[in-house]
């Protein structure tokens, strides 16, 4: 009796450290939120219209040539990548870069030229401008560029960067 | 380096030849005057086309109007009074032409659509088959994203990447360079006209007609460090590029100075113009003068002050390579 108590504790006792041990791993580093990209119609009047792309570290050459290298440098582990559409009339790409941590984010975000940006409040720092938008949050990067220019692309940008900072801060 | 826009296409072929040319310097280029030659002086032609209404009073290119500007270009680049005969000068009825595009940069910043079908209709007009033209680049996908409709068979035009066909291979050296090539560029094309973007690039301080042979190989990845020096002028100068490229079209209707090779709309502009050479290294030297005026104009450092100087260009012009000229004295610049 007390040797399968002892044993019965004993594997206990392996299970919490397995458990543990794959806890710790997870937290180790940062994954890319299962759902950031929001579904069409969840950002009022944008519509998801292609398949989300991912490239690894790797191969990140492959979608940004020759860029790779300072995101590289900044210890990028992906990038995930989806086509919008605003009411049927302004096409746009959302590029979501997932760090090793917040400060390699931060890095590549402050690498970058600001000139004749809009400052606003979003995720842990943010750029608007006429055509795009650029934010940290954690350890992810969001670009998201829209290919027309229109009166409402600023603010659709804007909506459509909350709505993913949302999805982002629910990790 | 610009020429007066009185000039007529004849006294500019005559300058050209004779090396007489004396073509007044932009200040805010800072490119060196010409003197007047002695001697003949064969130089290297660059034409820049622009149309201002381009787009008309939208921002997608109008197709009549780049058909228009992309007969300008060619008619003051050979000095032929007919577009198509430019193009029956060019390429001969049996000949597969490939048109290498740059869709890196995705819908906003890859070959424009209208200038790729305006290059397809003239090809077609001097008598090249539509199934014998070849648009390609290295991903199928890739094209797709940038509004290029993949298509392979039939009689029309063939669109695809070249990860429908593979990279040969036997791998080919030149000096830095070693890599396996495109299939499309060794089996399915005997012409090759580059059609890349005008855009600042991370590490190479620009890329335009040279880079745009990245998309060629297998391992572009291999060949950035250094400014991609001197791994461009060398990639260049493998026998298969060499030989088969006749012409750059330079797409220059929207450019970027600052952020490039990948789209940010804050740093391009929308430049109208196309830029038209024989000559690769003075076409990439033409445009990094473009560059360089429109961060001077928003108040940027020059690329050399940024640490990206692009110093691929004077290896492609050095004596080991010799794949153009880098001499503003030895290119005449027309500005249409």
């Amino acid at each position: 009796m007390r040797t399968g108590t002892a044993a019965m504790r004993s594997a206990l006792t392996v299970a919490l450290c397995i458990a543990l041990l794959e806890n710790a791993a997870c937290n180790r580093e940062p994954r890319t939120p299962a759902r950031p990209f929001p579904a069409s119609n969840q950002v009022g009047g944008w519509e998801k219209t292609g398949d989300i792309r991912t490239f690894e570290a790797a191969d990140l050459w492959k979608y940004i040539d020759g860029e790779a290298e300072r995101y590289l440098q900044a210890g990028v582990q992906r990038v995930s990548t989806a086509d919008y559409k605003f009411q049927n009339k302004v096409d746009a790409v959302v590029d979501i870069y997932t760090m090793g941590n917040a400060e390699g984010a931060e890095k590549v975000f402050r690498s970058e030229s600001a000139v004749d940006v809009t400052p606003i409040q979003l995720g842990d720092g943010a750029r608007l401008y006429s055509q795009s938008l650029v934010f940290r949050k954690g350890a992810c990067l969001v670009r998201i560029v829209a290919f027309e220019e229109s009166t409402e692309t600023q603010q659709a940008l804007l909506q459509l960067g909350q709505g993913i900072e949302l999805r982002l801060a629910r990790r | 380096m610009s020429i007066k826009s009185s000039t007529s296409r004849r006294d500019f072929l005559k300058k050209c030849l004779t090396g007489a040319a004396v073509l007044r310097a932009s200040g805010r280029m800072g490119l060196l005057a010409a003197t007047e030659q002695g001697t003949a002086l064969a130089k290297s032609r660059v034409v820049m086309a622009r149309d201002a209404m381009l787009r008309g009073a939208g921002t997608t290119v109008d197709s009549r109007r780049m058909l228009i500007l992309l007969d300008r270009a060619m008619q003051a680049l050979f000095d032929r009074d007919n577009a198509i005969e430019t193009w029956k000068n060019l390429v001969r009825p049996g000949e597969t032409v490939g048109l290498k595009v740059n869709a890196l940069g995705g819908r906003g910043f890859s070959s424009n659509l209208q200038l790729v079908e305006a290059i397809c209709e003239r090809l077609q007009e001097a008598g090249i088959k539509a199934n014998d033209i070849v648009v390609w680049d290295r991903d199928s996908d890739e094209l797709e994203h940038a509004g290029f409709h993949v298509s392979t068979g039939g009689n029309r035009v063939q669109c695809f990447g070249t990860d429908r066909v593979d990279y040969e291979q036997k791998l080919v050296t030149h000096g830095s360079v070693g890599s396996r090539l495109s299939k499309i560029l060794t089996q399915s094309c005997n012409v090759l006209i580059n059609v890349p973007v005008l855009k600042d690039h991370d590490g190479a301080g620009v890329t335009i007609s040279l880079k745009n042979m990245y998309g060629v190989i297998h391992n572009p990845n291999k060949y950035h460090p250094n400014g991609c020096d001197p791994y461009i002028a060398d990639l260049n100068m493998l026998p298969e590029i060499r030989t088969k490229m006749r012409l750059t079209i330079c797409d220059a209707t929207t450019a970027s100075y600052e952020g490039g090779p990948g789209y940010k709309p804050e740093y391009s502009w929308k430049n109208n113009a196309l830029i038209v050479s024989q000559d690769p290294v003075a076409l990439d030297y033409t445009g990094w003068q473009i560059i360089e005026r429109k961060r001077a104009e928003k108040g940027l450092k020059t690329l050399e002050g940024d640490g990206r100087a692009p110093h691929y260009i004077a290896t492609a012009a050095d004596a080991q390579h010799r794949l153009g000229t880098n001499d503003p004295r030895k290119i005449a610049v027309a500005e249409l």
